[in-house]
């Protein structure tokens, strides 16, 4: 099956990408292009005109500064992020995420803006990245901006970008001192299907008890779901047995998923229970060390 | 409008002329004849189509060409290193007896040498998630795992003899 028929725009610099997007309204950004070509081949998506990001210059650095935390440029290929050295040492759950996306082939060529930017309710680098905290770096006419990840998914395919705006990174904090974190998701066909429940959470300990905690779970609802009242439940206690079993029953109260070819409702509320439980142990372990 | 590119494959270059939406798949396999690369299913699920550019395997479904100028891509034809002689990979397909019908060979062995390169001596474990973008219909997977572990070591042993 061939693509239908676009202009193809390789921009060298962020403002030019920018210019291009107010010039061509309708056009589309394209990184790896491993969700947007398969709109355009297999969903019937037509585009006038695609724009390249991984033409623009300097986009695809990865650093991690001991005081500014970790950043990712928007042509870092999900390759890159799984296997480099830092992210693997400092940043274990975001490598993990990355590793876990799609198969070798896609992970060289998609990235992990991307992945954020498809806004799919099942993106498996999320809910790692919400749960640290992170931040969008976002250029477009306005100026330069940087927004909480957890304002940026509106809904399906749906994030809060005006036009002609560009993610040109993702940022996570420094992480604090006794921090863990963790990110369980399950599929058909090992990582490589699209996640039919996922869950990701980051612990801070202050002696024994958890001074905070963040959880968010995917695949549940139109965008990934924080799990307010299951944190709560949490919060201030040393995790034994009994507050994990309860957490978990919590957070599969918390989500109001659907059901589709990857999983039934139900199936899914059971599992976001079992996940939860699972990742605020290795979190809580983790960040015991 | 189509553009002119240079495409570098397998050691050689094509001067192309390409749509912004043809696929590397098409050119490579409809312009340049090199048609052991194959076009499965279009979504980079299968792996049929996977070659590689700048020594990384990516699905030429998924890549565009006019992307590819100034890129080394290799596809199944690059793989040995002469006419008469064979990559110890394929080699090693065809003593384990990992070839049924073929169709996923190529881009079986393009992913294998996507782990191989870095690590020839993989776990199991690691074979596996290496392969997991490749169908085999024929469902003769066990005996590919078991070849992409002895091309492994053969590579490991013909770069020793070569540094010895
Ligand atoms: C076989 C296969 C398996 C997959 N498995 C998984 C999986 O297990 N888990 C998972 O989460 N995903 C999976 N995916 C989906 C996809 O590979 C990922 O979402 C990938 O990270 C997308 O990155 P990309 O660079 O290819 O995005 P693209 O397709 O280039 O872009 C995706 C969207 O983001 C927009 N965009 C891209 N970059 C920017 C930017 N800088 N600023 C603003 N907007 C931008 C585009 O306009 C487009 O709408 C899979 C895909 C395939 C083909």
């Amino acid at each position: 099956m061939r693509l239908s028929h676009f202009d193809y725009h390789a921009p060298e610099t962020v403002a030019q990408a920018i210019a291009l997007m107010q010039a061509k309204p309708g056009a589309r950004l394209m990184a790896g292009g491993t969700d947007l070509l398969i709109k355009m081949r297999h969903a019937g998506l037509k585009l006038q005109d695609v724009i390249s990001v991984k033409s623009i210059k300097g986009l695809n650095t990865i650093t991690v500064d001991e005081n500014k935390g970790l950043s990712i440029g928007a042509t870092a290929l999900l390759a890159d992020v799984a296997l480099h050295p830092d992210i693997l040492k400092y940043y274990p759950t975001v490598a993990q995420a990355a590793r876990g996306t799609a198969n070798a082939q896609v992970r060289n060529m998609g990235t992990v803006i991307g992945n954020l930017c498809n806004a799919s309710p099942a993106a498996d680098n999320a809910p790692t990245l919400l749960a640290m905290n992170a931040e969008v770096e976002i250029h477009g006419p306005g100026g330069q901006r940087r927004m909480p990840l957890e304002q940026f998914f509106k809904g399906p395919g749906i994030t809060a970008l005006q036009p002609a705006e560009i993610v040109t990174a993702v940022h996570a904090p420094k992480l604090a001192p006794h921090t863990g974190t963790a990110y369980i998701s399950l599929s058909a066909r090992g990582q490589l299907d699209c996640t039919a429940v996922g869950v990701a959470a980051m612990i801070v300990l202050k002696g024994k008890a958890c001074e905070e905690v963040r959880i968010f779970i995917s695949s549940c609802g139109p965008t990934p779901v924080r799990a307010l009242k299951t944190e709560a439940i949490a919060r201030g206690k040393e995790l034994t047995e009994a507050v994990i079993e309860q957490a978990g029953n919590q957070a599969a109260g918390e989500v109001k998923p659907i059901a589709d070819v990857r999983a039934s409702a139900g199936y899914r509320e059971k599992m976001v229970a079992v996940l939860t439980r699972r990742v605020l142990s290795q979190a809580y372990t983790r960040a015991s060390e | 409008m189509k553009q002119v590119i240079v495409l570098n494959v397998n050691g050689e270059p094509y001067t192309v002329a390409v749509y912004p939406w043809q696929t590397l798949n098409e050119v490579l396999r409809e312009e340049i004849n090199l048609t052991g690369v194959k076009f499965g299913c279009g979504s980079g699920d299968c792996g049929a189509c996977t070659v590689m550019v700048d020594g990384r395997a990516v699905s030429s479904c998924l890549t565009l060409a006019i992307e590819m100028q100034g890129k080394e891509i290799m596809t199944i034809e690059g793989l040995a290193p002469s006419g008469e002689t064979l990559h110890p990979i394929q080699e090693s397909f065809v003593e384990k007896g990992a070839i049924q019908c073929g169709f996923c060979t190529p881009g079986m062995e393009m992913a294998a040498l996507n782990l191989l390169k870095n690590n020839p001596t993989p776990s199991d474990y690691e074979i596996r998630e290496a392969l997991a973008g490749n169908l085999c219909r024929c469902t003769g997977y066990k005996k590919i795992i078991e070849a992409v572990g002895v091309a492994g070591q053969k590579m490991k042993e013909a770069s020793e003899r070569k540094t010895s």
